[in-house]
């Protein structure tokens, strides 16, 4: 990598850190067990590292870390934004009418 | 023209990913964030697919199918109650994926790799495999499957403060010889033993702390990916999860008026009970027949969950008694400490399953007021959140720690499950107060007990 590109990234690293922390103070402490299982999936993005990884073919031990990753990154991904939206459902603001389901 | 596509995927899922977490501010708008978020997501897969290095895809989609299979599994079933470990337990996966992508390049380029990149993988595999250890021990803690107490041993601090600088030095050296391959695997696994040897001293009442840290460097191990293959998107939503993590877990020190150091190295919970203020008196002990009417004739009833309603499953008995008790014209309100339960906003959730709706519940600084116009504070499972001695006593070992104010209220009901000490082992002096009265057994019965009493009365 270039000195150039290089010097980018940090600058991208310390825009998106500030950017990061105004969106984030936003979010209530209600909401903060679904903001941890969001960026949970969100961070699940080191999925695109891990299919050049698992589909390069480069060498075995290359291809098996990178299924492995896959996995598990593709479980954080799925898994964190299904928890996320169930949590999400069970929010209201006004009482629900009693007795409509049992989970 | 493929390259262009694929950054043009990762432009548009990067702008989705800081529009999906701006929802979140509020409830309202958080599912259709989530949404904007989830399509994101999957632009930037999509984008990825098309790379021109990725030759063959059996691989890739035995991967996307068997890890959303686990997805599925766990995102539908795992009940709410074990949201903490659920969390743990995905810090962990996050982590390993983070760290194996970054071995995987070091595998392929090692000693070809320029200072930035070896520094950022580096950092990701550093980062990586001490989280991956460390979340599957708090996983571990919390599931029970290892004992909550704070485990330590003499010299703990010393030993383990010494094994990380070895590792730091091991990454010092790998920067300017990235070629030395037997140390980078090493690094790796002193890594894998230091996060072992970090969380097993932790408490299980620093917990929200330490899973809040974890997800920081999750976070940060993937953006550390980022760096290492240049990828933008990965950085941006990297950084967005490290800073969250260090956010809550700033805010979680706060609500317990401890430094992130006291909790790494403190041991919290072997505090010698010098400290705790002499419980002097005795705990008196209520009955559900005396109890229903005082509910019931309350003008309002402050209800305190703690970790212990979630233990018993009791939320829903809860959200039963308080609806029988709005029926009888009593003004309900919930009390949440940020620190109640096992993460950050751990209650929230499980008041929200049991269809307690969110302008039912009250923040510290927003309830803390309103106790003295309480008549009756109904504590469920919490302990050191409603310790009086952390305002009270400047020498307890929780001193300074806000708390919610249980002892202004008319009259106080702790729900317990016996007569034994809160997961710090502090002695709690609220119990043995004039307008305190205990109601042990099982939070979940006791509540089911006093719902029917209380549609007696």
């Amino acid at each position: 990598m270039s000195s150039q590109t290089a010097i980018a990234t940090l600058y991208l690293f310390m825009l998106a850190a500030f950017l990061g922390y105004q969106v984030i103070s936003r979010v209530p402490s209600l909401l903060h067990t679904p903001l941890m299982s969001a960026t949970n999936a969100i961070s699940g993005i080191s999925l695109v590292g891990s299919l050049v990884a698992a589909g390069a073919q480069h060498t075995t031990l290359s291809t098996i870390l990178g299924f492995i990753a896959v996995t598990c990154a593709t479980t954080n991904v799925v898994g964190g934004f299904v928890i996320t939206d169930r949590m999400l459902r069970m929010f209201k603001k006004k009482p629900a009418p009693p007795k409509e389901e049992k989970p | 023209m493929r390259h262009y596509l694929i950054e043009a995927s990762y432009f548009v899922a990067s702008i989705l990913f800081i529009l999906g977490l701006r929802g979140l501010s509020h409830p309202e708008t958080a599912r259709r964030g989530m949404h904007l978020a989830e399509f994101g997501m999957l632009m930037a897969i999509i984008g990825t697919l098309m790379h021109q290095e990725i030759v063959s895809y059996e691989w890739i989609i035995a991967g996307l199918l068997l890890g959303s299979a686990i997805g599925t599994g766990i995102g539908l079933w795992v009940p709410m109650t074990a949201m903490p470990q659920r969390t743990a337990f995905s810090h962990a996966f996050g982590a390993l994926a983070a760290a194996l992508v970054g071995i995987s390049e070091y595998s392929l380029h090692g000693a070809n790799l320029s200072k930035f990149t070896m520094g950022a993988i580096g950092f990701d595999v550093l980062l990586g495999s001490l989280t991956t250890t460390g979340s599957l021990v708090a996983f571990a803690k919390l599931q029970g499957m290892l004992p909550g107490r704070p485990m330590t041993y003499k010299g703990q601090n010393i030993f383990n403060l010494s094994l990380l600088g070895v590792i730091i030095v091991a990454f010092v050296i790998l920067i300017f010889h990235p070629g030395a391959t037997a140390l980078f695997y090493l690094m790796a696994v002193l890594s894998l033993v230091f996060g072992v040897l970090l969380v097993l001293p932790i408490g299980s009442a620093d917990m929200p702390v330490v899973i809040a840290l974890l997800n920081a460097y999750a976070g940060l191990a993937s953006a550390a990916i980022g760096f290492a293959i240049s990828n933008n998107v990965l950085i941006i939503a990297g950084t967005l999860d490290g800073g969250s993590g260090f956010i809550l877990s700033i805010v979680m020190c706060r609500a317990m008026n401890r430094s992130i150091t006291a909790v790494l190295f403190g041991a919290f919970g072997k505090v010698s009970d010098v400290a705790t203020s002499a419980a002097g008196g005795t705990m008196r002990e209520a009955n559900v027949e005396d109890l229903a009417p005082q509910l019931a004739y309350a003008r309002q009833v402050v209800f305190v969950p703690g970790y212990g309603m979630a233990t018993a499953q009791a939320q829903h008995a809860v959200r039963e008694l308080s609806t029988a008790l709005e029926e009888a014209g009593v003004t309900v309100k919930f009390a949440i400490h940020p620190v109640a339960g096992r993460m950050p906003g751990h209650m929230n959730v499980l008041l929200a399953e049991a269809n307690i709706p969110y302008s039912q519940l009250y923040e510290l600084e927003q309830i803390n007021p309103d106790f003295p116009a309480t008549d009756v504070a109904v504590v469920v499972g919490a302990n050191d959140v409603v310790n009086p001695d952390a305002r009270d006593n400047s020498s307890s070992p929780i001193a300074g720690m806000p708390i919610l104010e249980v002892d202004r209220a008319k009259s106080v009901v702790v729900l317990k499950r016996g007569s034994g000490k809160g997961f710090s082992g502090l002695e709690n002096p609220l119990f043995t107060k004039q307008n305190c009265e205990m109601l042990y057994g099982d939070a979940k019965e006791s509540l089911t007990q006093l719902t029917q009493a209380v549609l007696k009365v």
